[in-house]
């Protein structure tokens, strides 16, 4: 059995309350940060845990904390970011649904090391049911002298707040997020500064996301020498994936960091492989805007090594022949599936989520849709595949936010890797659009479906 | 004070100062284009992305080139910098790639537009523009609004450059405008499509670097290249009002007040609505002089000032120079 930590008492049942939750050792790493040590200790122990951001970047999560600027008389601000809303990612959300004392506790445990007094979750709006869970945990936790005036009788203090979104993916952008919490329209801010020096109303401010302000707590609670062991290289720990398409298994699991892809897919103790044993396709392996990769290529590398489920891993061979881990969103697709056909459920995903601050990504998103499909459709052209191709070279790395870059990657990798199907479709449109429609109706057991209501 | 290589060219600007202001100091060659960014205006800039530059060299300390183009009018120059504006393929394309989005939607409807011949959008696509559109799609329509009894809203035209919503924030009394949906539904609106009404609203026809906001007084009067600019002010009443304006001639009348704009297409100084839109009479105000204007505006084309008549050559001269 893989090493659980952060979902290692899930199965319990009522581990959603506070009195469960405390009887199994809850809260302790809240306790040993405030009695035993200063926040600078905790955020050494962050350092040296090498926890990586679990949103998507990947970046160390102790350093981020190091450059928080401090100057006096400022206050400065945690704010967790719960707006998980990257196509093929819902490890928030069970995180959050199940184990939403474990969250708080890592929201006192981070907030004590950064200084913050008064700390937010920002959950996106479509997780409202969320909202009044997190909320009676946070009551119960003040009721219990978790949060308020003066814990645990030290002279610390903090406020914890939950604030909902009104459902945008580009909230989940760390400035924008910052903007929609302060009461304005959610549009990514022009770095820099960065939210370590001008954050929530314009005070140093740190962003992390769910899982990794979770991980804080066993850190704390085995040091960060010991949480440092676990996982591979400088992917340490183990991190949340949320598996999703064509597997026998569906779900949330919590992996090691450092197992191969091919163990992911195929062992039972994991996604029990693919559905009714057809052959594998392709996988997006973090979520929607990272690159999609080929069967061969997601599980070895171009070298010929076993891919493995790390971030260094993933990314190896950069984005020609490699992808990234990003939030861990693990789409996988049967060779039934049609690569336009998906690209264009993301290409419009992503026209329709595109803020509209600045033109690439604004009018480029859009275009891509369009021609997309145009081929769908049957009516596009050779030269349009290679249009795509210059529109999206055109918007990646010229924008704002890194909203561009996720809406240009999709359909980069997809031309780089399936560049056949693309002239399939516009050569033989009409046997390719019976793919297209099998695709929508297959996989679905409609008896099934219909007596599990 | 920082040392800044741009194309080659070094110059000392203070520091803070941005990469574009200083290209600006160096001269309009080396200056990157811009059609968000507003001197006048505070945050303003960082959407157009017309202004990418290239910065080859961070800083003295760090010499290592910045991994993606960067705009320049928010971003500070270091001691040490090197920037590649003109002299980068590299921004020549993405540049070219950002003027073909802007162009995308937009309807070049310039035969009828009351902003052809001082439009930004019409000189940057002739500088850096594509000879031809890649697209057939339809392009965003919208539906004219009036906001406020002088000012005309044509969303169809917008860029979306933010310079109208920064200076309703910054210039007017109290945000009455501001961008409402989002991606390339976005459109600048009053909310419930109500009028502007304040002493400054006009100058945000000044701004718009597009014809999205355009003087109802003067709307389809005449090409802006058939008036005559005359340079003229008044003591006016409002304190805030430089009173400074442009009177734009065709004979005797005045069709329209205007702002001045500097070489980069800038108000000067913001005047208020009552010079803008109601004194229309040569008597209100104290005449300057000609306005002179860049020998290569087009407005200059219909020009008393700086103009030299081309030499007309005889027949037997022209074949002199053709063989």
């Amino acid at each position: 059995m893989a090493r659980k930590i952060l979902l290692e008492h899930i199965d319990v049942p009522g581990i959603n309350t506070y009195d469960v939750y405390r009887s199994k050792g809850g809260y302790a790493s809240v306790e040993k940060a405030l009695k035993t040590m200063n926040p600078q200790d905790v955020v050494e122990e962050v350092k040296k845990s090498g926890l990586r951001g679990r949103g998507g970047a990947g970046f160390p999560t102790g350093m981020k904390w190091s450059f928080l600027a401090k100057p006096e008389g400022v206050p400065s601000y945690l704010v967790c970011n719960a707006d998980e809303s990257e196509p093929g990612t819902f490890k928030d959300r069970y995180l959050m649904e199940y184990l939403p004392h474990l969250l708080i506790e890592g929201m006192i445990t981070s907030s004590y090391a950064l200084g913050a007094n008064t700390s937010y979750i920002y959950i996106r709006g479509e997780y409202f049911y969320l909202v009044r869970i997190l909320e009676k945990a946070i009551s119960e936790a003040y009721a219990n002298g978790w949060l308020g005036k003066n814990i645990l009788g030290t002279n610390y203090s903090l406020d914890l707040y939950v604030h909902p979104g009104a459902g945008a993916y580009i909230c989940g952008e760390e400035t924008a997020l910052l903007e929609s919490l302060e009461g304005k329209r959610g549009n990514p801010r022009i770095k820099p500064p960065f939210p370590a020096i001008a954050g929530l109303y314009g005070c140093p401010t740190v962003v992390n996301n769910v899982e990794t302000i979770a991980a804080v707590v066993p850190i704390i609670n085995m040091t960060g020498d010991e949480y440092a062991k676990i996982g591979i290289g400088r992917s340490a720990g183990t991190k949340l994936i949320s598996a999703s398409g064509h597997i026998k298994k569906p779900g949330v699991y919590e992996i090691e960091m450092g197992i191969t892809v091919e163990d992911f897919i195929y062992s039972d103790e994991y996604c029990g492989g693919i559905l009714n044993d057809k052959k594998l396709k392709a996988v997006v392996a973090g979520g929607s805007s990272v690159p999609i990769l080929p069967a061969d290529l997601i599980l070895t590398t171009a070298n010929g090594e076993k891919r493995l489920m790390s971030y260094e891993s993933l990314a190896d061979g950069g984005f020609a022949t490699g992808t990234m881990l990003g939030s861990g969103g693990f789409i996988v697709m049967d060779e039934s599936t049609s690569i336009v056909q998906n690209l264009h459920t993301f290409a419009r995903f992503y026209h329709h989520e595109s803020c509209g601050q600045c033109s690439p990504c604004r009018e480029g998103t859009g275009w891509m849709e369009k021609i997309i499909h145009k081929i769908l459709d049957g009516h596009g052209t050779l030269e349009d595949i290679d249009l795509l191709w210059d529109i999206q070279r055109k918007i990646e790395g010229n924008t704002i936010c890194p909203l561009g870059d996720a809406a240009a990657w999709p359909v980069a990798s997809a031309i780089r890797h399936f560049r056949h199907e693309f002239e399939e479709f516009v050569k033989n449109p009409s046997a390719q659009r019976e793919v297209k429609y099998y695709f929508h109706c297959n996989n679905i057991d409609t008896a099934a479906a219909y007596s599990s209501i | 004070m920082a040392k800044v290589t741009i194309d080659g060219i070094q110059i000392d600007v203070p520091d803070g100062t941005t990469i574009l202001n200083a290209a600006r100091m160096i001269g309009p060659d080396v200056a990157p284009p811009t059609m968000c960014y507003y001197s006048k205006l505070k945050t303003s800039g960082g959407y157009c992305r017309t202004c990418l530059v290239e910065v080859t060299a961070g800083s003295e300390k760090d010499p290592r080139p910045m991994p993606k183009l960067v705009a320049s009018c928010r971003t500070t120059v270091m001691d040490g910098m090197v920037v590649a504006n003109n002299t980068s393929a590299k921004v020549k394309d993405a540049r070219a790639g950002v003027v073909e989005f802007l162009l995308l939607n937009h309807p070049l409807d310039c035969p009828v537009c009351d902003q052809a011949g001082e439009c930004h959008l019409q000189d940057l696509s002739y500088d850096h523009g594509n000879y031809k559109t890649r697209t057939d799609f339809e392009r965003r329509t919208f539906e004219k609004i009036d906001i406020g009894e002088k000012i005309q809203l044509h969303m169809t035209r917008c860029i979306l450059c933010y310079r109208c919503v920064k200076t309703a924030e910054q210039i007017t009394d109290g945000r009455v405008h501001g961008v409402i949906n989002r991606g390339d539904h976005a459109e600048i609106s009053t909310y419930i499509e109500q009028a502007i009404d304040n002493d400054f609203s006009g100058n945000v026809i000044d701004v718009c670097p597009v014809g999205a906001l355009t003087d109802k007084t003067f709307r389809f009067k005449s090409r802006v290249w058939f008036t005559k600019p005359v340079d003229a002010h008044r003591n006016c009443e409002n304190e805030k009002c430089s009173g400074k304006v442009v009177l734009w001639y065709q004979g005797e009348e005045v069709l329209r007040v205007t702002g001045r704009k500097d070489q980069w297409g800038e108000v000067e100084e913001f005047i208020c609505n009552t010079c803008r839109f109601d004194k229309k009479q040569t008597s209100d105000w104290t005449i300057e002089g000609p306005r002179k204007i860049n020998r290569h505006s087009v407005i200059s084309a219909n020009h008393y000032m700086n103009m030299v008549k081309p030499k007309e050559f005889k027949l037997n001269e022209i074949k002199q120079i053709t063989e």
